[in-house]
């Protein structure tokens, strides 16, 4: 037998965690349905309480429903981030980690397992956005590939953010800790340009923090295929921030748990 | 002892309780002082070109987004304390603090006590930003006095709202059972716009939400024009007598259930 097919393959590994995973997510109402259910209902808010906003001179569009179409999908993310934090966190707490230690299963399996389970919430969400916001009279101007890219840069963002959430959870250990995150997560979605487009901004303060915060990026990507069309500026933009947050987070996430599964 | 004086003991020893655990856990203040700021930074700065449209006809974005922070807070406030009383009666402390108390009621305004307590050290605090940050109070002393009689009034409806939830399910875990109505009555009001540039299904549902005349009377001693405010005296004050006698109910549902 060679050392290769000794050692199993990420791509023979990782179907199995994933399964778990998206097994798991299933089981748990409570892990789906507020992901869906309150970004709805703030969108409802919002879309009705601000569209007096589109009166406000260089506006981009006639329609606040379509311009806080992009916010549900950020909060969604942010549920993302707490899922995946969670669900390691408690992996961490019911010892089956030490167990997983004792098997010759690759770190990058167990990663990419981990996120299945966020891309599925990720998926379910995209849909039920989407078809609520084309049911309430918003339309996407980029089309139905634009619709196609705007499912794909949804789910590289609850990547991302489930990155950030696996990382909290293997660095800490800690479900309470994870969700100590989700207010901090909060924060950083509403000082974005996810209310009114940046140039609109009236507080300069406010407009800064909002330049400087990656969120508004991943907003304005998203943001950019219902109401503009095609803005491959904001797109760049979008999909290399969340990029680049995945990355980070995932290497990250792969040395705290080198650091955890340190085998004896 | 006399009677009163058993009973205000009880008062005082709860609210005491209550408060001590609060400063030598001052994480636990964190949420409720953290989300009035946060908010009031999120919504007077981010949308300040709000003010400027026609229609709008406030005289101060920020103040207009003061008095709903404000309003919430109390609300949130009153609300928050019901974690309290739920993480006791997990623990078992209500039941025996139920059991010592001659007046059982007692035990139920030492916690409201220590709810208005803690929220006027939010209310202080956010004030204090508010008009450090340059926001304009039209009002004089008076109205002003208004205004935070009107989040008095709030702070202990949803404080009894928040007591009567907790007494009849008696965990913790029913916390979004209280925070959930609270937040679907604060956020279908008129926060970011006046009722007047309202558009849609919010705008019908702003029509007939109690919470509207309290922000709206809020916002009008905060201008210093009271307008409607002893509707919005009269809606808080029947709220709270309501939710009183749902709180005392609740006190009986838990006593009997021992």
């Amino acid at each position: 037998m060679t050392a290769q097919a000794a050692t199993p393959t990420l791509r023979s590994q990782a179907p199995y965690l994933a399964w778990r995973s998206v097994i798991r997510t299933i089981r748990q109402p409570i892990v789906i349905v507020p992901p869906l259910v309150f970004p709805l209902f703030l969108l409802a808010i919002n879309a009705s309480g601000l569209s007096a906003a589109t009166n406000i001179p260089n506006f981009p569009t006639d329609s606040y429903l379509a311009f806080a179409l992009a916010f549900p999908f950020m909060q969604g993310s942010i549920f993302a981030t707490n899922t995946a934090g969670t669900n390691v966190a408690q992996d961490i707490g019911s010892g089956f980690f030490n167990r997983l230690a004792l098997t010759p299963m690759s770190g990058r399996s167990l990663l990419v397992g981990q996120l299945t389970g966020v891309l599925l919430i990720g998926t379910l969400q995209a849909v039920a956005f989407l078809t609520a916001g084309l049911a309430a009279g918003a339309s996407i101007q980029s089309g139905v590939l634009g619709a196609l890219v705007l499912f794909v840069l949804s789910l590289c963002i609850a990547a991302a953010f489930g990155a950030i959430g696996l990382f909290a959870g293997l660095r800490t250990g800690s479900a309470e800790a994870v969700q100590g995150l989700f207010p901090l997560m909060f924060i950083l979605l509403f000082l974005s340009s996810a209310t009114l487009p940046r140039d609109l901004i009236a507080s300069d303060w406010y407009r800064t923090v909002a330049t400087i915060n990656p969120v508004s990026y991943l907003i304005e990507g998203l943001r950019s295929l219902i109401i503009t069309g095609w803005d491959f500026e904001a797109l760049a933009l979008g999909f290399g921030v969340a990029i680049a947050i995945f990355v980070v987070a995932i290497w990250g996430s792969t040395v705290a748990l080198r650091n955890r599964m340190v085998r004896t | 002892m006399t009677r009163r004086a058993r009973y205000l003991a009880v008062v005082r020893t709860v609210a005491w309780r209550n408060l001590h655990s609060v400063i030598r856990a001052p994480a636990l203040l964190l949420p409720m002082l953290a989300f009035p700021l946060f908010f009031y930074m999120a919504f007077a700065g981010g949308l300040s070109a709000v003010g400027s449209l026609p229609g709008f006809d406030y005289y101060n974005y920020d103040a207009f987004q003061f008095v709903f922070v404000l309003l919430q807070s109390a609300a949130f406030g009153g609300v928050f304390i019901g974690f309290s009383i739920g993480a006791d009666f997990d623990s078992g402390f209500t039941r025996r603090l139920l059991l010592a108390a001659h007046d059982r009621s007692a035990v139920i305004v030492g916690f409201g006590v220590a709810a208005l307590i803690r929220a006027a050290f939010v209310w202080a605090v956010v004030f204090g930003i508010a008009l450090a940050t340059g926001m304009e109070v039209g009002g004089d002393g008076i109205e002003l006095a208004g205004l935070i009689g009107l989040a008095v009034i709030v702070n202990v409806a949803a404080f009894l709202f928040a007591a009567g939830m907790m007494t009849r399910l008696r965990t913790l875990q029913a916390a979004p059972a209280m925070q959930l109505p609270l937040f679907m009555i604060l956020m279908t009001a008129p926060i970011y716009v006046p009722r007047n540039l309202l558009e849609g299904w919010i705008s019908s549902v702003a029509q007939v939400n109690p919470f509207t005349a309290i922000v709206e009377a809020g916002r009008s001693l905060m201008a210093g024009d009271p307008f409607h405010v002893l509707l919005a005296f009269a809606a808080a004050a029947g709220f709270a007598a309501l939710l009183s006698i749902f709180a005392i109910r609740g006190l009986r549902k838990a006593e009997a259930a021992g």
